[in-house]
């Protein structure tokens, strides 16, 4: 199997997360593609520790994890309170701070 | 992704895994398929089905590189906990279940235009510094007590530090969630 073959498929989803951050306007679908884009990188650092035969790329990976974890639930909380207080979640709603 | 599987059939000078080579494209065509719908789809709660989908294929992914241990985590944590996690907030925010409200912003032409440079950049960074580098050809898998020994040895302050962290985001989840 070819390195560049997953190091691809990689770059593909982060693009496809990136795209997604972009252009949806509901905050929980911003958040989930977001984790596409941790996840992407996941797949990129698994990759090069099955290339060079080494643990820290998997150890990185779990680390990857547990932060993705920590930032899906601070970030539904911060949804949770946008919605609380502007009764949606649309993104195109929440301008206080725009100049 | 198709021609880099017929490349690597190709290349007669390595021994070619082609029952590999054939699941990683079907796994990988079926994550960017779902990767796809889950960022155009106007319903909340498919894209978090399709979000699993990827996930799952991203599990099979690091099975396929050797990585079970990380496999099994991907499975338990992302699966089993950020999706329900995402499936909550998705009922708690009343977020419209069927259509109708819409989801997207208007100029998606701008966003898939920004995706795509980047993907063309990406893609040539990558084609043009890893070219035909191979993975090893006996990709044994990972030993659990391998990546054990590294976080509780080489990694154990950086390992301290994520626990921390996962404690002050929970207590944080909870402080900006609660109300007050």
């Amino acid at each position: 199997m070819l390195l560049n073959q997953f190091l691809l498929l990689a770059a593909v989803l982060f693009c496809i997360g990136v795209y997604g951050v972009v252009s949806r306007r509901n905050g929980v679908l911003v958040l989930m593609s977001i984790e596409l884009i941790l996840n992407s990188v996941n797949i990129n650092l698994v990759a090069f520790s099955a290339m060079t035969g080494a643990v820290s790329g998997q150890v990185f990976a779990l680390f990857v994890i547990a932060v993705a974890a920590a930032e899906v639930g601070v970030g539904l909380a911060i949804v949770l309170a946008i919605f609380r207080n502007y009764r949606s979640v649309d993104l195109d709603d929440v301008d206080l701070m725009k100049g | 992704m198709s021609g880099l599987v017929l490349a690597a059939a190709q290349n007669a000078e390595a021994p070619v895994y082609v029952a590999q080579n054939i699941s990683f494209g079907i796994i990988a065509a079926m994550m960017i398929f779902s990767g796809v719908r889950m960022v155009t789809t106007d319903n909340v709660v498919h894209a978090a089905v399709y979000l699993v989908l990827v996930l799952a294929g991203a599990a099979a992914q690091f099975i396929l590189l050797g990585a079970e241990f990380i496999a099994i985590t991907q499975v338990l944590v992302y699966i089993g906990a950020i999706v329900v996690l995402f499936l909550f907030g998705i009922m708690l925010t009343k977020a419209p279940m069927s259509g109708g409200e819409k989801l997207s912003r208007d100029n998606w032409i701008l966003g898939s235009l920004t995706s795509l440079v980047l993907l063309a950049l990406l893609g040539y960074a990558l084609i043009d510094g890893f070219g035909s580098d191979k993975l090893p050809a006996d990709l044994a898998p990972t030993d659990t007590r391998a990546v054990a020994d590294s976080i509780f040895g080489t990694y154990l302050v950086p390992f301290e530090v994520i626990s921390l962290l996962l404690l002050a985001a929970l207590i944080g989840a909870i402080v900006i969630a609660r109300r007050d």
